[in-house]
C-alpha cells in the first residue's frame, strides 16, 4: 500500500486537523513506515476467525429510565471557551 | 520516612507514630525541593492535599481508618479530580479544571487517601518515554540522561525518587509496566474491567485499564484493594465479589508452573536484560517453582494489531476535543469547521495527531475490513495463544522490555522504534489479561530491569503472591536511586 500527500491531507480533513504542506509531507514518511509494520498482519490467514472487539464478553447493562444526574450547568460551563445565557457559543452555522 | 514502604507508613499512621498532616507536609516539601530535577508532577496543590490530610487525621482519630487512610498517593494526570487541573499531558486540556472526580479518585477519597499531586505523562497516554508531554519530558531518577518510560513516566519517576510512596497509572499497551520496569519499581495492570474507567480520560477504551504503581507487591496489593470495584458509570466495569488482594501474599510457591514463551526469549531481548531475567528465574526455581517452555505463535503480531486498534479507538475518543465545551479553542477562525481544525491542530502534539490520522485512515471507507476487522481477528488468535498456554502453566514470565531505559532523545524521532518498546506488554491489553512488572536487577549503565509476570484472568492475588515471595528473598525493590 502506498500513501500519497493527498491521502494524508484527506485523512487530516476527515479528522478535522489542519495540516500544512510541510507537515503533510513529514507525516507521510512516518505513516508509510508505520503502515509497513501494520501490513505484516496480512501474512496470516484469518478467513475462519471471528473478530474480537473486546477482552470480556459482557452484555450491555440496562438501567431504569430515571434521572440520575443533577443540574450542573454552571459548573460545567465555567470551563467552556465561550458561553452566553447558559448556551455554548460557536461560529454561526446557518445563515 | 521517604524510604519507608506504603505498608510501613500505613502501620505508623495506625499506631499514631506520625500523623497524615506530618507525612503529607514532608512529601510536599520533598516534591517542592526535587520536582524541578525530574519534572514528575504537573500540578501540586498544597492546600488541597493538606485539607485532605487533616480530614484523614480526623478519620484516624475517630477509629475509621483503613490501610490507605492518610497515605499520599500521586495521581496520574489522566484521572479527573474535582477542582484540580487535569491536563492529560496536553495543551488541549491545559485549562481544564475538572468539575468531577473519576471513579478511581472517588475510591481513594472515600478511604481518606491524600492526592499529593498530578503526575506528568505522555500526551493522552500516547508514548513510551514521557517525551510527548506538553509539560516537558520526565527524567529517570536512576540516570538523568535516561527516559523514565511512558506513558505513566511521571508516576514511575515519582515513586522511584521517593516523591510519593505509591502512584496511579494507566496501561493501554504497557504504560504502567514499561515505566515501572525502566524506573525499577513495581506496577500492575489488572484484568480489564476491574478498575473503573469513569473519569479516566479515554485513549483506547477496549484496552485502557488503570492500576497501581509502588515499590513492592505488598504495597500494590493494598492499593489494588482500594482501586478495584464495580462502577455502574463505566459500561465495561465488571460486577464481581470483593477480593482481598493481599490474602495470598505469604503462600509458598512450591509446584508453581511458570511458562516461558520461547518467542519472548529470542532475538530482540538484549543480553543484559536476559542475564537479569535468567537470574530471577533461578531464584523462582529455588523457591520451588518449575519452569516450562511454552509458545505464543502470534506474539510478533501484537504490535501491528495494537497499532491498528489503539489508534482506531483513539481517533474516535479524541473527536470529543473540538474546542466547544471545554479545552483549547483557537484564537481566530473563519467558520465552525475552521475552528475545529485549528483548535485541534494547535491543541494536539505530533504523536497524538499521528495516531488520530492512523486511526481515521484504518476506519475510513474501503479500509475498514483490511485493517480494523483484520486486526480484530488477529486479536482473537493472540488471545487463543494465551488460553492454550495456560493449559501448560499457571503463570507466564518474561522480560517487561527488550532493553533497559534508553537515552532521552534516542527514539523520539523514530515512532516505530518507540512502538517496539511495548513488544512484550501490548498482548496483555489486547487479551485483557492482568500483567505486572517487578524490578529484578540492573543492566547496562546500571539501569533497572523489570520482570514481566502475566497472569490468567482475575489471578491478581496469585501474581502478587508470586511477586511478593521473590521480594522476600531479594532486595531489588528496596534499591534506591536517591
Amino acid at each position: 500500500m502506498t500513501l500519497t500527500v493527498n491521502d494524508v491531507k484527506r485523512i487530516a480533513d476527515l479528522a478535522y486537523i489542519e495540516i500544512d504542506k510541510d507537515e503533510a509531507e513529514a507525516t507521510l514518511t512516518q505513516l508509510s513506515g508505520i503502515f509497513n509494520l501494520i501490513e505484516t498482519m496480512q501474512a496470516v490467514d484469518t478467513s475462519s476467525v471471528e473478530p474480537m472487539s473486546h477482552a470480556q464478553s459482557v452484555v450491555q447493562r440496562l438501567r431504569e429510565d430515571e434521572v440520575t444526574e443533577t443540574d450542573q450547568r454552571e459548573l460545567c460551563q465555567s470551563i467552556a471557551p465561550q458561553v452566553e445565557a447558559g448556551l455554548y457559543l460557536v461560529p454561526q452555522v446557518i445563515e | 520516612m521517604f524510604n519507608a514502604s506504603l505498608k510501613q507508613l500505613s502501620d505508623q499512621l495506625a499506631e499514631k507514630k506520625i500523623s497524615s498532616t506530618e507525612l503529607t507536609t514532608e512529601f510536599l516539601k520533598r516534591i517542592k525541593q526535587l520536582n524541578s530535577e525530574y519534572n514528575a508532577f504537573i500540578t501540586v496543590n498544597e492546600e488541597m492535599s493538606l485539607d485532605q490530610a487533616r480530614s484523614a487525621d480526623q478519620m484516624i482519630a475517630a477509629g475509621q481508618a483503613s490501610a490507605l487512610t492518610g497515605i499520599p498517593i500521586a495521581q496520574k494526570d489522566i484521572f479527573c479530580a474535582k477542582g484540580w487541573l487535569t491536563t492529560c499531558g496536553s495543551k488541549m486540556l491545559s485549562n481544564f479544571v475538572s468539575p468531577y472526580d473519576a471513579g478511581v479518585i472517588e475510591r481513594f477519597n472515600q478511604v481518606g487517601a491524600i492526592n499529593i499531586g498530578k503526575t506528568n505523562m505522555d500526551e493522552f497516554a500516547m508514548g513510551s518515554s514521557n517525551e510527548t508531554s506538553y509539560y516537558g519530558l520526565v527524567k529517570n531518577p536512576w540516570d538523568l540522561s535516561a527516559v523514565p518510560g511512558g506513558s505513566s513516566g511521571g508516576a514511575a519517576s515519582a515513586v522511584a525518587a521517593r516523591l510519593a510512596p505509591g502512584a496511579t497509572g494507566t496501561d493501554t499497551g504497557g504504560s504502567i509496566r514499561q515505566p515501572a520496569a525502566l524506573c525499577g519499581i513495581s506496577g500492575i495492570k489488572p484484568t480489564y474491567g476491574l478498575v473503573s474507567r469513569y473519569g479516566m480520560i479515554a485513549f483506547a477504551s477496549s484496552l485502557d485499564q488503570g492500576g497501581p504503581m509502588a515499590r513492592s507487591a505488598e504495597d500494590l496489593a493494598l492499593m489494588l484493594n482500594v482501586m478495584v470495584g464495580f462502577d455502574p458509570r463505566d459500561s465495561t466495569s465488571l460486577q464481581r465479589k470483593v477480593e482481598d488482594y493481599a490474602r495470598d501474599l505469604q503462600k509458598p510457591l512450591s509446584g508453581l508452573r511458570i511458562g516461558l514463551p520461547k518467542e519472548y526469549f529470542a532475538e530482540g531481548m538484549s543480553k543484559d536484560v536476559e542475564c537479569a531475567i535468567e537470574k530471577a528465574l533461578d531464584e523462582y526455581r529455588k523457591l520451588g517453582a518449575e519452569t516450562v517452555e511454552i509458545s505464543l505463535p502470534n506474539a510478533s503480531l501484537s504490535i501491528p494489531v495494537y497499532y491498528v486498534l489503539a489508534p482506531a479507538e483513539a481517533s474516535s475518543n479524541l473527536s470529543r476535543f473540538d474546542g466547544v465545551r471545554y479545552g483549547h479553542r483557537a484564537k481566530s477562525y473563519s467558520d465552525l469547521g475552521d475552528m475545529y481544525r485549528k483548535s485541534r491542530a494547535e491543541g494536539f502534539g505530533p504523536e497524538v495527531k499521528r495516531r488520530i490520522l492512523i486511526g481515521t485512515y484504518v476506519l475510513s471507507h474501503g479500509y475498514y475490513d483490511a485493517y480494523y476487522i483484520k486486526a480484530q481477528k488477529l486479536r482473537r488468535l493472540i488471545a487463543q495463544d494465551f488460553t492454550q498456554a495456560y493449559q501448560q502453566c499457571d503463570i507466564i514470565m518474561g522480560p517487561t522490555t527488550p532493553t533497559v531505559a534508553f537515552n532521552l532523545g534516542e527514539k523520539s524521532g523514530d515512532p516505530i522504534q518507540m512502538y517496539l518498546s511495548d513488544i512484550y506488554t501490548s498482548a496483555a491489553n489486547l487479551t485483557g489479561l492482568p500483567a505486572m512488572s517487578i524490578p529484578v536487577g540492573f543492566g547496562n549503565k546500571n539501569r533497572p530491569v523489570g520482570l514481566h509476570i502475566i497472569g490468567n484472568y482475575f489471578m491478581e492475588a496469585q501474581m502478587l503472591n508470586v511477586a511478593h515471595q521473590y521480594q522476600q528473598v531479594t532486595d531489588w525493590h528496596l534499591k534506591s536511586p536517591v
